[in-house]
């Protein structure tokens, strides 16, 4: 903390020059005497968005490289490049400018896969990212709608990825594609339209891959671009949650200042994540475009699998029971929409809204900028792995092929156990997760009324052995009670005193009964009676 | 900052006290009260020259690797020949270019940035401070203000005394937004019923796949004495020879599979009627989205599709028996013409490949 207040002198070094010229102009001082020294919190899960924003200047950056050589055409051509296997094979123009890039390109083969490499790492820690805002509660009040921002970039982070994969025109990126034409058939109604104007006429036509190529390097960047910009303002606006400890309230910001310890952190990192990516494309193959060949619709391979993050729904598709309807001279493929349109729907839709239902439940209006620990909401912490639980079962099914194959397994019964888990795993994993984190409050609960188990045995002069305790520091005993235990309602709450019904009492009502199921079973914590009778009375 | 001022007994656990809690000092007040900042504890480098002299040269040391490093990637790049092939265990043989540019690159952008955390950790202050948070709603004062601000500027317009102009506005707007949809018809024609036909025609001549010439245009027909029981082949009609730029649009719905089953192995009348001894011919495409079904299993006639796993079964009309696709495999009806190849009898009687509305 600067204490002295600075006494301006006209600048004498080219840099205080320049900054003297901008301010004249912008008025620059002002914003940067308050930004320049902005204080960040430090903890291991704060970097995991940053990996996500670095990552995708990384995919800008090569992606810009990437578009200097690739054909964006599907107009055929024979290739005769130095890559001899598919010497004299038809294939399009976007396939063939590819395999150029990985061949006769110096340099192209890293910049594709390093664009490629950022992409899986951008979705990953956009997904990781939203995990720990979810389950610290950073999306309650005031940043609910940073959490909606973040969801849409999820939304287009997937998008852009698939897009982009599609781009290379080779076999497994069509076949992707095909598959992509034949869920876009299933939305009943107008299914087929959007399928005929998506793709210029039939599957796969000629103009697919010039207007993926706009939307994957135009349209959904810019967005992307626009939103990142938005959501990293929101967080500088809003300033950055942090961890409850000593010192660490509601009403400040602990840290370290921007200039200079997180512009060398967070810049630092910055090369961190671009020099692992350059570590992978030079050492990791991926997408060998060149080995699966030109898109050929009557072609395959088997075992063949999407990016990781379209692998979900690559599962959600595999595990659906063959329902279809026909009735009136129409077909309705619950096969196909249900798994791919109507479970990511209610998936997605859940995630975004979550804050809004969360803040519903429990009536909070408050700010929050102290982060939950996971345990003490088990609630919202069962229902996080229930999701991840429901997601992993989708994901797993969608490599049940690679799974009967490598554990000589039979694939009916991978995608049998599938079809149930899909249902059961979440439940049971709910009921779980919410058991242990009562354990870990009661855990916390005891450290804070008992310290610390020493490892030091004691005997007393009668005879009596005991553990000697370390009672638990005044910083701990804080960090371990700073957080809200929420009580459900009854519903005498949501009546008046005069025993009158509130309005709208069947909302109230289910208001009523979702608190019992959030809050009914919890974990109080200690009180001063009972701290100071642990501490002298010596009795539990 | 409220560091100097905080319990340092408290910090170090000094009283040790049984599992009962004998021998604690009980603290006076409440005993979950925030102790404040702890003090800070310094690092080896904020205390010893010596160490943080070793940091700073290590802290240089990476920046001069960085700088080494792309120096190395430039040489690289104009020295190694782009077809040259290094062999580097485990991963086996690599493009020599590629390991080395990404090894180079790697090394400038990670020591760069290894550098400048490596400085941030051991020689930039660690001295956590707090700063301070306003409730990010505004006084009341200055909402009043931005309200009354807001009404003036609604009354200046006059819109809410004159209905019309609001009205009439909001009408412009609302179907403004419509030509932005009008204006994309032309992204491809109407489907009419193109989904329900495919290439093939009565007398179609069946191409084998395993003939065609590298750019598609020649191509021969098969015989049926050379596909015998239990071969797998892959088949197009001579008209996909033909097609040009339509190629894959015609493979697409027009790719076929034929194999031959023992004629007293067929379940299906129908498959019998639509064969020609023995040899049935079915539609490549998955009936579920659209995959080419490959997995053919010998034994039991069945044919899986590699996406999802779909299974249907060749000796009972390319029946489903299992995974998601609801519709059988389409046949193909086949005979053999004046020549002794194999034709189709007709088109497909349905619609080949995913389901779609208007398919019924």
């Amino acid at each position: 903390m600067s204490a002295t207040p600075a006494e301006f002198s006209p600048p004498a070094t080219p840099g205080g020059k320049a900054a003297e010229y901008l301010d004249q102009r912008l008025g620059i001082a002002k914003a940067a005497k308050s930004q320049l020294r902005k204080i960040f919190p430090d903890h291991w899960s704060f970097m995991l968005g940053e990996i996500a924003l670095y990552s995708f200047i990384i995919l800008i950056l090569t992606g810009i490289f990437l578009t200097l050589f690739f054909t964006p055409s599907m107009n055929e051509v024979t290739y005769n490049g130095s890559y001899t296997p598919l010497d004299g094979i038809k294939m399009s123009e976007a396939y063939a400018s590819t395999v150029n890039i990985s061949f006769d390109v110096r340099g192209g083969l890293l910049m594709r896969q390093v664009h490629h490499w950022a992409a899986l790492i951008f979705v990953m820690a956009i997904t990781v990212h939203m995990l720990r805002i979810f389950f610290t509660g950073a999306f309650r009040k005031p940043r609910e709608i940073n959490w909606v921002i973040g969801f849409t970039l999820l939304v287009c982070a997937l998008l852009e990825g698939f897009a982009g994969y599609s781009l290379p025109d080779d076999l497994l990126s069509g076949t992707g594609l095909r598959i992509a034409e034949g869920v876009i058939l299933s939305i009943p109604i107008v299914g087929t339209y959007v399928s005929f104007f998506l793709f210029g006429g039939e599957f796969p036509g000629n103009d697919l891959v010039p207007r993926l190529f706009t939307i994957h390097i135009l349209l959904v960047p810019g967005i992307l671009l626009a939103l990142i910009t938005v959501h990293l303002i929101l967080v500088f606006y809003q300033k950055h949650t942090q961890w409850a400890g000593p010192g660490r309230t509601e009403d400040n910001v602990v840290g370290l200042p921007l200039l200079p310890v997180y512009t060398a952190k967070a810049g630092g990192f910055f090369f961190v994540i671009f020099g692992v990516c350059a570590f992978l494309g030079g050492l990791v193959s991926i997408n060998p475009i060149w080995s699966y060949g030109p898109y050929i619709p009557n072609q395959i391979s088997a075992g063949s699998q999407p990016d990781w993050y379209i692998g979900f729904l690559e599962g959600s598709l595999r595990m659906m029971p063959n329902w279809e309807w026909n009735f009136w001279g129409h077909t309705v493929s619950f096969n196909v929409l249900i798994p791919s349109l109507v479970v990511p729907g209610i998936l997605f839709t859940g995630l975004a809204v979550y804050p809004f239902i969360e803040a519903w439940v429990t009536g909070d209006r408050r700010e929050h900028h102290i982060l939950d620990r996971p345990r003490n909401v088990p609630t919202r912490t069962g229902i996080g792995v229930a999701g991840m639980t429901f997601y992993g079962v989708l994901w797993l099914v969608g490599g049940n092929d690679l799974i009967a194959t490598h554990f000589h397994l039979s694939l009916e019964s991978i995608t049998w156990f599938g079809r149930f888990a899909v249902f059961l795993g979440p439940i049971f994993a709910f009921w779980v997760t919410r058991r242990i984190c009562y354990g870990l409050q009661r855990a916390d609960r005891d450290k804070v009324l008992h310290g610390r188990e020493s490892g030091i045995i004691v005997r007393s002069p009668e005879g009596e052995f005991s553990e000697i305790h370390t009672p638990a520091p005044a910083g701990d005993r804080y960090k371990l009670t700073a957080h809200d235990v929420h009580r459900p309602l009854t519903l005498t709450e949501v009546a008046d005193s005069n025993g009158v019904p509130a309005p709208r009492v069947r909302q109230a009502k289910l208001r009523a009964r979702v608190t019992q199921w959030y809050f009914g079973t919890r974990i109080e914590k200690p009180t001063e009676e009972e701290y100071h009778d642990a501490i002298s009375g010596g009795h539990h | 900052m409220s560091t100097g001022d905080m319990n340092h007994e408290e910090e170090h656990g000094a009283v040790a006290v049984d599992e009962h809690g004998h021998g604690a000092v009980v603290p006076a007040g409440d005993p979950f009260a925030d102790p404040g900042l702890p003090a800070h504890r310094p690092r080896i480098t904020d205390i010893d020259e010596k160490a943080a002299r070793k940091a700073e040269r290590q802290v240089a040391l990476l920046f001069v690797l960085s700088a080494a490093a792309t120096i190395g990637f430039m040489v690289a790049y104009t020295q190694i020949p782009r077809t040259a092939v290094a062999n580097f265990f485990p991963i086996g043989a690599v493009s020599a270019s590629n390991l080395a540019l990404g090894l180079l690159l790697g090394v400038a952008m990670f020591a760069l940035g290894a550098g400048a955390i490596y400085w941030a950790r051991t020689l930039m202050t660690d001295v956590e401070f707090p700063q301070e948070r306003h409730l990010l709603d505004s006084d009341p004062a200055d909402k009043a203000d931005a309200a009354a601000e807001f009404t003036q500027g609604v009354d200046d317009s006059g819109i809410k005394r004159r209905p019309l102009i609001k009205r009439t506005l909001i009408g412009a707007l609302a179907v403004l937004p419509l030509p932005a949809l009008w204006i994309l018809r032309d992204l491809g024609p109407l489907p009419g019923d193109s989904l329900r036909h495919t290439a093939w025609t009565g007398g179609e001549l069946i191409i084998n796949d395993n003939t065609v010439s590298l750019d598609g245009t020649k191509g021969s027909g098969i015989r049926p004495e050379e596909i015998t029981v239990g071969s797998l082949f892959m088949g197009r009609p001579a008209a996909a020879l033909a097609a040009g730029e339509d190629f894959n649009n015609v493979m697409a719905k027009a790719a076929i599979l034929l194999v031959r089953l023992d004629p007293a192995d067929i379940a299906s009348a129908q498959e019998r009627d639509w064969s020609y001894e023995g040899i049935v011919a079915f539609s490549k495409i998955c009936t579920h989205v659209g995959c080419a079904v490959d997995l053919y299993e010998q034994q039991t006639h069945h044919m899986l599709c590699p996406c999802h796993q779909s299974t249907f079964d060749l000796s009972d009309g390319g029946k489903v028996i299992f995974g998601p696709a609801a519709r059988s495999l389409p046949q193909l009806p086949i005979t053999v013409n004046a020549d002794g190849f194999l034709v189709a009898k007709s088109d497909f009687t349905q619609p080949v490949g995913p389901s779609f509305w208007e398919r019924g």
